[in-house]
């Protein structure tokens, strides 16, 4: 259990990668790093298949991102209704590309292929956890 | 030894907004597909593949093969079971249905495709879109299918290469021109370019009628090897000539080239090399129009051209009736609908009837046919090559 506390809506609450919300609880947004041949994966993932080793660590996903593409939903699918209109963006943090959700504090006119951004967790008022970008 | 495998019928129940059930809608295409071809009766096919995506949330309903048999009068005896490629679930049963005859495991198989989407659950949709993509991750931050996916790679193809929203458009002007006599098809009203223009935003850059529709419908086609094909129609044989299907992703952030659809070329390629056939050899085709920008990239991926100029190829009629290759004749997913495992079927059915010489809008002389099917999170990509030749 743990996993169900991720996500604005949660649709899985068993995973091997259940550590990446502990590691939301400290602040983090964590990528997966094989200890056998050091592939990282994000999201996170329980074994490689680079190597087939099962043995990973968290790491965090630290540094400047840059945005790759974004867009804005003007609908939303359900149990996300209410939070339209939202921008959904990708970003590449040096070779891991990162989905998520863009802060609504990013005025939309600054929002440009290429504008640095750093990952935020976010604790939800409903206590679930995220993560968004931020301006860098 | 291996033996070539011929499409012999193929029919659509009417597509839209239906008060029918899942069952239905099945009935009538399968109805359709024989009425289509009178030479074939339920009592020569021997295996039945059933392609549907929803059906268990949509419509409450799993093991749909054998209830598809039933309605039908169908007593499969080599295959009787469905297939889920999403969007593509159509043109996946045609693959396996090719594969089971080529290798002589089946001889005479329908394969049959569909979706009920609306009614009386219409929103479901919108909830099982999310089990569509990643669902822990991608699903997670409310990423539901289509449109903003698209609206993100429409965003970076006119960066990249200066498409316009205006040939974005062109391409909802020419297959809503394509649908307007299709019986069958979803919307039959024609769209001027002013109008498309001008339509409600759905997702930056994609306008209303840059969108294809959540449609309700089913479509069946049997296959045949050559030997019984000859026995079961009067028409000109219509012969697979090459498939691919690809994947080199599922997770958005994994997709290698948001404007490049590699899996695309992937499975352009082992089709084209199956066939023997280059894309300038192709007569018509249909693609997955899901949204406009996806036609423009599909040009381009196809081969049929350069990398960047699929803005250009509509503009200059490339695609259009009279140009280098007519592209969804019938009037593709924009006019047509989409619901799911109908899709590739209903394709399948317009390219065989132009390579038969009797679509509702015939390209004149058309002897080599493609189909394109995307599926999931622009994840997946299926192709398959028809030709009245054999080789
Ligand atoms: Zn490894």
């Amino acid at each position: 259990m743990g996993f169900e506390k991720f996500g604005r809506v949660s649709f899985t609450a068993q995973t091997k990668v259940a550590g990446f919300v502990e590691q939301l609880e400290k602040g983090e947004v964590a990528a997966s790093r094989c200890t056998r041949c050091g592939a990282r994966y994000f999201p996170p993932r329980a074994d490689c298949y680079q190597c087939l080793g099962g043995e990973v660590v968290f790491e965090p996903v630290r540094g400047t991102g840059r945005l790759i593409s974004f867009t804005t939903a003007n609908y939303a699918p359900t149990g996300f209704e209410a939070d339209v209109p939202y921008t959904l963006a990708l970003a590449d943090f040096d070779g891991l590309k990162v989905f998520g959700r863009m802060s609504r504090e990013v005025p939309p006119q600054e929002l440009a292929v290429g504008l640095a951004v750093n990952l935020a967790v976010v604790r939800l008022p409903d206590g679930q956890l995220t993560y968004e970008f931020i301006k860098a | 030894m291996e033996r070539n495998v011929c499409l012999i019928a193929g029919g659509m129940s009417e597509w839209g907004v239906r008060e029918a059930s899942l069952r239905d809608m099945f009935q009538e295409a399968g109805k359709a597909c024989f009425e289509d071809n009178p030479a074939v009766t339920n009592k020569d096919v021997d295996g039945l593949i059933v392609a549907s995506a929803y059906t268990e949330r949509c419509s409450f309903q799993t093991h749909l093969a054998p209830l598809v048999a039933e309605y039908l009068g169908i007593k499969p005896k080599s295959i009787c079971a469905r297939v889920e490629l999403l969007c593509a679930s159509g043109s996946s049963g045609i693959i396996l249905a090719y594969g089971l005859i080529k290798a002589g495991i089946a001889d005479v198989v329908m394969v049959a495709g569909g979706e009920k989407l609306y009614m009386p659950q219409k929103w479901e949709v919108f909830y099982s879109e999310l089990a569509s993509v990643d669902h822990d991750w991608d699903g997670a931050q409310g990423l539901g299918l289509p449109p903003p996916a698209f609206a993100m790679v429409a965003k970076q193809h006119m960066k990249l290469y200066g498409t316009t929203e205006e040939q974005l458009a062109l391409v909802s002007v020419k297959n809503r021109r394509n649908g307007l006599n299709n019986p069958r098809g979803h919307f039959r009203q024609p769209i001027d370019l002013q109008t498309a223009m001008t339509a409600r935003p759905i997702v930056p850059p994609l306008k209303l009628y840059d969108c294809c529709p959540v449609t309700d419908g089913c479509a069946a086609v049997i296959l045949a090897c050559e030997e019984k094909a000859k026995d079961l129609t009067d028409r000109p044989l219509v012969y697979i000539r090459g498939t691919g299907q690809a994947t080199l992703n599922n997770m958005s952030a994994n997709m290698p080239n948001w404007t490049t659809w590699e899996a695309l070329k992937v499975a352009a390629q082992k089709a084209y090399a199956d066939a023997g056939v280059k894309p300038g050899d192709i007569d018509v085709a249909q693609t997955h129009d899901c949204f406009t920008i996806s036609e423009i990239i599909e040009y381009e991926d196809l081969g049929f051209c350069e990398k960047g100029e699929g803005g250009l190829f509509i503009q200059e009629g490339k695609s259009d009736f009279g140009g280098q290759v007519p592209v969804n004749t019938d009037g593709g997913l924009l006019s047509c609908g989409h619901p799911f495992g109908g899709t590739g079927i209903r394709q399948a059915i317009e390219i065989m009837k132009q390579l038969q010489g009797r679509a509702v809008r015939q390209v004149e002389g058309a002897r080599i046919g493609l189909t394109h099917n995307l599926s999931g999170f622009i994840a997946a990509h299926t192709v398959i090559i028809y030709g009245r030749d054999k080789d």
